[in-house]
């Protein structure tokens, strides 16, 4: 009786609190390489805050363009904003109905080749989509430029004088585009592949039309998906930095129009262009940037995460 | 019930000959009418001189226009949205092939020139003009791949596996969403921390290939983990009990049958990874610089690699312009070519190694 009595506690206590010495190596390795993850994480925003400092600090008429940090950052804010804003209006619907050809339209057997195909856009690197905007896309659209300043003038985005390469903030915005395209609809994609069958069933069922069973069944349940898709698609075209860099010729300063040969900078590509030939405070105000560009971004991919997030908890799909 | 029937015999007999007769497109009706709307649109652009702009942009507003007018005269109302929005999203569609198509052919058909031996046995000291390649560039950038994969994967891989089989409660939430977060720091940030980073210790101007790394597996570890923790999910939970149910410790679990089990998956995510990184431009130009002579020690000086070696032909290409240039593409070319390279290799990894089962 008490052989068969202690036996078990022995053998159940042991059990729990003896994990054997790789046990507990192993387990620490792998909690350690996680918690290494969080801390380069702080550590991007540490060390730039630290490298920065000295442009904070610095006297205003010694920062680049002399007005101090913050009147050096503004027009590459909105720079970065604008190319990023021209992305993500050109490539949001375009990303969604590609992603409901794919998923309710194509034929099923090549559909996930297609999907491949777009995939492929986000594979290709963005030095070599600053060559061919350069090379391809800005001089097959300066006819349009031209064309647009003559007859939409007077549009504030279409003042002109239209630019005769087509460097100008339209064309880097329509790279950045077809950049973030493949993102915007590799996540719809997938909101859309998941919505209920059973409600699609139902629609058609009650005689719907396909884009009528889409717009009761799919749109409604995919919405949040493509909200936080646009601003993961967002996120990345804000720090894009070479095929902004070498697409747009810059000029700086604050403008809307969109089809002319001066433009402001965006802060990514304004460091990579300066930063190879700069020392001392320059490097610092260009950290400083790097930094406002990190915090922004973070700023949109955490929303944006949010949100996906946020719907994979009532989706029911998981 | 038997009685119901007479009284209203005629009732169906008006309805049913209206739903047999409902009339409708043919089958491929609606790509011939947007066929049609797309040759509207090639007499009228050829009639105003031939741009292949105006007639994309014409074919599509006449196809989609045409296909919900006579589908609206014909079928009605509700099948002509559907047919508009059928040609609207396979519009979309063959909208986006158009630059993949374009970008192709531009990068081979300028860079194809200078796909010869001498690009890639020669590197650009004392170059001015003509000749010239690109040896050092692509050698700088295997070795700094290399290091980056050599940093990324085994952190990447064991951040995996804690979030799969020991992550739970709130770190396991909140390694889960920075690491999700941390896929979208810009590639230039990146850069700009390891130059920080290492400015610190050795002194402002700081230019050498292990900087580069270190950028890169910033860049590298988040999709690592993203990609791995997915296909580590997928390894089904009875093979752990049954190697638990053995007395199998949990670390020789996830060594001897998680892992192998997974193995195909895990080659896949890394190759992926390290085709996102191997492109990566902004980092490198920050941290890394360029040179013309081939180095290769990472740990000491500036190093060439591949992206920024093109940045720099094109941008500034010497005198005469036109050589520089030509490298320029065919670095690009190259590029293109090791990262869909490593894109294919990633998808036969996944086919020939994936786990063998049913036996």
């Amino acid at each position: 009786m008490t052989s068969l009595d202690t036996k078990p506690r022995k053998a159940d206590k042991p059990a729990r609190a003896v994990r054997s010495a790789g046990d507990r190596t192993f387990a620490g390795l792998s909690t350690g390489a996680g918690i290494l993850i969080l801390v380069v994480l702080a550590g991007v925003a540490a060390f730039l805050i630290a490298e920065s400092l000295d442009a904070i600090s610095a006297p205003a008429a010694e920062v680049p363009g002399g007005e101090g940090v913050w009147s050096y950052v503004g027009p590459l804010v909105f720079g970065t904003l604008l190319a990023a804003v021209i992305a993500l209006l050109v490539a949001t619907p375009l990303g969604v109905a590609i992603a409901l050809f794919i998923t309710y339209y194509a034929p099923k057997r090549i559909a996930a080749t297609l999907g491949y195909l777009i995939d492929l856009l986000a594979a290709i690197p963005s030095v070599v989509y600053g060559f061919w905007g350069l090379a391809a896309l800005a001089p097959s659209l300066v006819p349009f430029y031209a064309w647009a300043e003559r007859n939409l003038g007077f549009l504030p985005f279409f003042a002109g004088p239209a630019s005769v390469t087509g460097r100008t903030m339209l064309t880097a915005g329509l790279v950045l585009a077809i950049m973030i395209l493949p993102i915007i609809s590799a996540i719809s994609r997938e909101v859309f592949s998941q919505a209920p069958a059973l409600h699609r069933e139902a629609a058609l069922a009650l005689g719907a039309t396909r884009w009528e069973m889409i717009k009761m069944a799919v749109l409604p349940y995919g919405k949040s998906g493509v909200i936080g898709g646009a601003m993961l698609g967002l996120g990345r075209a804000l720090g894009e930095t070479l095929a902004v860099a070498i697409v747009l010729s810059v000029s700086g300063g604050i403008t809307f129009d969109l089809i002319s040969s001066s433009n402001p900078s965006t802060i990514a590509a304004n460091i990579a262009l300066q930063f190879p030939e700069s020392s001392g405070l320059d490097v610092s105000t260009l950290i400083f940037t790097g930094l406002v560009l990190f915090v922004i971004t973070l700023a949109v991919n955490m929303l944006a995460r949010y949100v996906v997030n946020r719907r994979a908890d009532f989706s029911g799909a998981n | 019930m038997s009685t119901a029937t007479p009284v209203r015999p005629e009732a169906p007999e008006p309805l049913a000959p209206a739903v047999r007769q409902r009339r409708g497109l043919p089958r491929f009706g609606g790509t011939a009418v947007f066929a049609a709307g797309l040759a509207l649109a090639a007499v009228l652009t050829a009639a105003s001189g031939w741009s292949w702009g105006l007639f994309a942009v014409l074919g599509i507003v006449l196809g989609c226009l045409v296909t919900y007018v006579v589908s609206r005269v014909v079928e009605g109302r509700r099948k002509a949205t559907d047919r508009l929005v059928t040609a609207l999203v396979s519009s979309a569609f063959a909208v986006a092939m158009v630059p993949l198509v374009s970008l192709i052919y531009t990068v081979v058909s300028n860079g194809v020139g200078r796909l010869d031996g001498t690009f890639f046995s020669n590197s650009m000291v004392g170059v001015v003009g003509e000749g010239g390649g690109a040896y050092h560039a692509i050698m700088g950038t295997l070795i700094i791949t290399a290091l980056a994969a050599v940093i990324s994967v085994p952190v990447g891989l064991l951040a995996a596996i804690y979030l799969v089989e020991y992550g739970k409660g709130r770190l396991k939430k909140v390694l889960t969403f920075f690491v999700d977060v941390m896929t979208g720091i810009p590639s230039i940030v990146a850069g700009l921390f390891a130059y920080a980073l290492f400015a610190i210790f050795f002194g402002p101007g700081i230019r050498f290939g292990l900087g580069g790394a270190v950028a890169l597996s910033v860049l590298m570890i988040p999709v690592v983990v993203r990609s791995s923790e997915e296909v580590l999910k997928l390894v089904p939970n009875e093979l752990r009990e049954a190697s638990y149910a053995l007395g199998v410790s949990k670390w020789r679990t996830i060594l001897k049958v998680v892992v192998p089990t997974a193995i195909a998956g895990l080659g896949t995510s890394v190759t992926l990874a390290i085709a996102r990184v191997i492109g990566e431009t902004a980092p490198l130009l920050v941290i890394v610089g360029i040179t013309a002579a081939t180095n290769f020690d990472p740990f000491d000086g500036r190093m060439a690699t591949l992206p920024v070696y093109a940045y720099y032909q094109l941008t500034q290409p010497g005198v005469p312009p036109e050589f520089g240039i030509e490298r320029a593409w065919t670095a690009a070319l190259v590029l293109i070519i090791i990262v869909m390279a490593l894109n294919v290799v990633a998808r036969l990894i996944s086919r020939f190694f994936a786990p063998k089962t049913g036996r």
